[in-house]
């Protein structure tokens, strides 16, 4: 398994006001309920349980308090996130405050370095198969979840979640994460996974992919083909997100309580289905609040109420012990610099300290997740590195008193009274910070520059491609990925 | 090369100037440093200058491994505070078999000025190196430092300072170099916070180093 890292959680609200949340949820759910044009969702809720109203925009789904929290009993509070490499599982247990860090979102726009000077393109399948080689490289990236939109001529509606899923898998051994452009595609991406895991029953002992599901639109409305989705991994019994991503201003209130009573509610409701469908799925709490610009109401996730906001999901996930899938690291800025350092650190710093076992949307992401940047999430690797030294639980133990005062004592008596030497034993053991990588001495910053050296030193590292025979089965046997030959990839 | 050379080599390279020292690998715990394997040489008579010569090599392959960011200033100044306190037994016996060695270096923190970390790791990095540090320690006065100058023969003197007000102090004893005729057989090398290249020009030192490695490689140059 990774080791992540567990911190001492911040509690930024208290056990009252986390049950305050919960009453105003409830009472969402069973008074307001949610807008639903999914027949087989009504289906499954009003088979179950909940109540069906007819409303003038369309059938309402209103789910009482008894059948809320039979769900939640029922979602379990331990999933693992299996890998191709086992090393890199992810045994996620909703009450140890593990964090670990996943790139995240389908960017349109792919930013590159080049020449002293960025360069804005479409990303293609080699780019997201450069970018899930990157993922592998990088010490601090846990799992990946696909972050380039592949938008080659040859990609459709019907070739692309085999395509984005197979790239993933085979240029990065640690878990693969995404949604599913089309639900009807899951039978072959499972497929797919089957033949990477070594077969149907290894992948369910080792589930080395799994499935977002954002089966909201906020306010509360489930989305017919994203609910569909929903239904289908729910019942392969493969982990699933269900996620929800209101803007706090526009699609939701802009009140850390009316955003974390609303958010709250559509993530239940998610994990309700999920739960109806098939009582035991292994199911994250997906929380990805934003708020809204003043200037332009785009998504922000790098003002001081998005830390907020996503610091409050922890807690309430924590409290319904179900894993929690966060976000953090997304800066507002199209480019690299000052002003994306300064918005990814504040989110990273303040997000992982209340202790999500999943923090997505860690690496590289740039203009409100519009943009990816692999050198960015190169600079970004190296800001998780820092956050995470600085969340360190201590290790003062008595042994350790002991031997600090060994060790001042030694040096008192030495004629430099220096304590230098004392450095290389934690120094190796891991324990002290050896220094930001990109940093400069001079006048000049070089932090782009020397990101972009340590970028092209990782493009030339091995690439842990799948065994051949299994790859040529596999491109042979799944319908849409002949083109990953004719493409040379 | 003999195997106590070897393990020279090998503990210079760890940092381990003495079996009591801790080092970095639980594995060498309580094996003999430097200082107790040098001793060990000079009792089988294996030449003064083929230790010494073990030290450099060991110092190179520690430059080595910096180079190569393997290894940090920590453990270069380990390395360097292991080679320095074998030198203190060695020197006598170079001395005595005619081995040229380096120069001597006199180095202090100025009159009226405690500050010596700076002071202290300069020193470190030369004695690794190889020279005959002389450390008069710090607060120290133009004549203590002119009289081992003259007493020692010394090459070269080191002057650091952190105050504004103590850096003044480096123009005196440059001037008590001259009044004792003494300043062209020296080369003076002045270091610290507040200090700058125009105010050694201006005080008439021969160098300005802005941090330990400066100060290593600018005596390597004037040599």
């Amino acid at each position: 398994m990774r080791k992540g890292i567990i911190v001492e959680p911040t509690e930024r609200l208290s056990i009252d006001q986390i049950k305050l949340i919960d009453r105003a949820s409830v009472e969402i759910l069973e008074e307001i309920g949610l807008f639903c044009s999914n027949e087989e969702a009504l289906e499954i809720f009003n088979s179950n349980g909940a109540k069906i109203e007819t409303a003038k925009e369309g059938s309402l789904v209103k789910i009482p308090e008894k059948i809320l929290r039979d769900a939640i009993e029922k979602a379990p509070e331990h999933v693992l996130l299996g890998a191709r490499d086992p090393e890199n599982q992810l045994p996620l247990d909703a009450m140890v405050p593990r964090v670990y860090y996943v790139s995240g979102a389908e960017a349109n726009e792919l930013l590159e370095y080049r020449d002293g000077s960025f360069h804005r393109k479409h990303g293609k399948m080699a780019d997201l198969a450069d970018s899930a080689h990157l993922a592998e490289h990088l010490d601090n990236l846990d799992a990946f979840i696909r972050n380039v939109n592949i938008q080659n001529e040859e990609v459709t509606d019907e070739n692309k979640d085999v395509l984005k899923f197979f790239l993933s898998l085979d240029n990065c051994t640690k878990h693969v994460m995404a949604g599913l452009t089309r639900g009807d595609s899951l039978d072959e991406v499972l497929a797919l996974a089957s033949h990477v895991a070594g077969g149907e029953e290894e992948l369910r002992n080792n589930p080395l992919i799994s499935f977002i599901c954002c089966m909201v639109k906020s306010p509360l409305q489930f989305v017919d083909d994203t609910t569909s989705t929903l239904i289908a991994v729910a019942r392969s019994g493969m982990p699933l997100v269900t996620s929800s991503s209101p803007q706090g201003g526009s699609t939701a209130p802009i009140t850390e309580e009316g955003m974390l009573a609303q958010i709250n509610s559509e993530i239940l409701a998610g994990i309700v289905l999920s739960q109806m469908v098939r009582p035991g799925t292994p199911v994250l709490y997906g929380s990805v609040p934003t708020r809204a610009r003043l200037d332009d109401l785009l998504d922000s996730y790098a003002l001081p109420e998005f830390g907020q906001y996503n610091v409050g999901c922890v807690q309430l996930a924590r409290y319904y012990r179900i894993p929690c899938y966060s976000t953090a690291g997304v800066a507002d800025s199209k480019i690299p610099g000052v002003q994306a350092a300064m918005e990814k650190l504040l989110s990273y710093l303040y997000v992982t300290a209340s202790g999500p076992q999943y923090l997505h949307y860690a690496f590289g992401l740039l203009n409100h997740t519009a943009t990816f940047c692999p050198l960015q999430a190169v600079l970004d690797d190296a800001q998780i590195d820092i956050v995470k030294r600085i969340l360190w639980q201590p290790t003062i133990t008595d042994e350790r008193v002991r031997d600090a005062i060994q060790q001042i004592q030694q040096v008192m008596g030495s004629s430099t009274r220096l304590f230098a030497r004392h450095i290389r034993k934690s120094m190796r053991a891991g324990e002290v910070y050896p220094g930001y990588p990109f940093g400069s001495k001079g006048d000049e910053d070089e932090t782009i520059e020397k990101a972009a050296q340590r970028l092209e030193k990782i493009r030339g590292l091995e690439k842990k491609t799948m065994e051949p025979s299994i790859r040529e089965r596999i491109i042979k046997d799944i319908k849409g990925l002949h083109i990953i030959k004719e493409k040379g990839l | 090369m003999s195997e106590i050379l070897e393990n020279i080599k090998t503990m210079v390279i760890q940092g381990k100037p003495t079996q009591e020292d801790e080092g970095y690998d639980d594995g060498l715990i309580g094996k003999p440093g430097v200082v107790e394997l040098t001793e060990s040489a000079l009792e089988d008579s294996i030449p003064p200058k083929e230790i010494l010569d073990a030290f450099s090599d060991a110092m190179e392959e520690v430059g080595r491994k910096y180079d190569e960011q393997e290894y940090f200033i920590p453990d270069m100044l380990a390395s360097a505070e292991a080679v320095g306190s074998a030198m203190e037994i060695l020197e006598p016996y170079l001395l005595q078999a005619g081995t040229e060695m380096k120069e001597v270096f006199v180095i202090a923190t100025v009159k009226g000025d405690l500050h010596d970390i700076g002071k202290n790791i300069v020193s470190l990095m030369l004695k690794g190196a190889g020279y005959r540090v002389r450390d008069l320690g710090s607060d120290v006065g133009a004549d203590s430092i002119c009289d081992t100058v003259e007493q020692e023969d010394a090459s070269f003197i080191g002057l650091s300072a952190l105050l504004t007000s103590t850096m003044q102090e480096m123009s005196v004893i440059i001037q008590e170099l001259e009044s004792r005729g003494i300043r062209k057989k020296v080369k003076v090398l002045v270091g610290g916070a507040p200090l700058s290249a125009e105010f050694a020009e201006k005080i008439g030192a021969d160098a300005y180093c802005e941090d330990a490695f400066e100060a290593l490689k600018t005596t390597e140059e004037l040599r």
